[in-house]
């Protein structure tokens, strides 16, 4: 049962960690397509590790808008890896030094796996198998698509759009499918943050709404705390 | 401010975040209200950014068809208990072949 369960961590890590690293090549494509050097791309890859924030601060440059609002955009886009940070906390167990290199890891693509997997055990396998194998390929990628623009065409001819998308749903389903108690709390969170962050998303700041989807969740642990 | 500072600004600061959350106090972490908002905020963020990269583009609404119908697909192959690479592999070709067709 343990051993099933921990490969299973590391097929879904694998799995992951693979899909979601070929939009790297969007990435560098986008960053080099918007003026960045291929080496901006790169330590944008390699440091702040985190897409949504990448490619907000590689809009702005193409759009040639303020670095500096630019710069506050990607940070605020940057959050919910905070947020995120709250419950890898426990579940990873890390103190001390060892916290300065897995705090890189704190993402969405990671938190989702380890928050699928039925056990801490095969949550801690999970989130480093995705945190390893994501790491790689979106460097390797992000450096491969920077390079190679002009031979990449429009990631959306191949609809690697969809990708980011259906790998969320693809994670967040069993979950939200699952005959548990918990479950109905579940689907009202997610239901309350696509409410909130759509109905939102005409009025703020791309970025902002996606946090937004935290209030409804505040507006139930303060009716309900256990 | 140039490109490179504000490329090492978003470096920086996208890191102190992912260090931040990671590092709060132990007497926040054991709040249990902070505890039961930590456990449900990362599904109700996942949720939003599924629709947010499905029906957002900057800030407005759109509904952009190949997108949606490749959403479509993944929620098809997932009720069929696909294997998770067939999930992504049906929205990104579904999105791709309708984009072909010109829709």
């Amino acid at each position: 049962m343990e051993t099933t369960t921990r490969s299973s961590a590391i097929r879904d890590g694998l799995g992951v960690g693979l899909a979601v690293g070929l939009s790297g090549l969007a990435f560098g494509a986008a960053a080099v397509t918007a003026g960045l050097s291929v080496a901006q791309a790169c330590v944008l890859s390699l440091f702040a590790f985190t897409g949504a924030s990448q490619f907000a601060l590689a809009g702005v440059v193409a759009g040639g808008g303020n670095l500096v609002a630019g710069t506050a955009g990607a940070l605020l886009l940057g959050v919910r890896n905070s947020l995120y940070g709250l419950r890898l906390a426990d579940l990873l167990g890390v103190r001390g030094w060892r916290r300065v290199p897995v705090a890189q890891g704190v993402i969405d693509e990671t938190t989702a796996v380890a928050l699928a997997q039925p056990d801490e055990e095969s949550a801690r396998t999970g989130f480093f198998v995705t945190f390893v194998s994501l790491y790689l390929t979106w460097n390797a990628t992000t450096l491969l698509g920077a390079v190679g623009t002009s031979r990449v065409a429009d990631p959306a001819v191949f609809g690697l759009d969809a990708v980011g998308p259906a790998t969320f749903l693809a994670i967040l389903w069993p979950r939200l499918t699952a005959k548990d108690p918990e479950t109905r709390t579940l689907r009202a969170s997610a239901a309350g943050g696509v409410a909130v962050a759509l109905a939102a998303t005409p009025f703020v700041p791309p970025g902002v709404p996606v946090l937004l989807a935290a209030v409804p969740v505040l507006a139930l642990v303060l009716r309900r705390p256990r | 401010m140039s490109v490179w500072q504000a490329v090492v600004a978003v470096c920086l600061g996208c890191y102190a975040l992912k260090l931040a959350g990671l590092s709060a106090p132990r007497r926040v972490l054991d709040h249990p209200g902070v505890q039961r908002f930590a456990a449900l905020v990362p599904v109700a963020l996942l949720a939003a950014l599924i629709a947010v990269q499905t029906f957002a583009h900057g800030q407005a609404l759109e509904l952009d068809w190949p997108r949606t119908a490749g959403l479509g697909a993944a929620v098809l192959a997932l009720l069929l208990r696909a294997p998770f690479l067939v999930v992504l592999a049906a929205a990104a070709a579904v999105t791709a072949l309708l984009r072909l067709a010109g829709l």
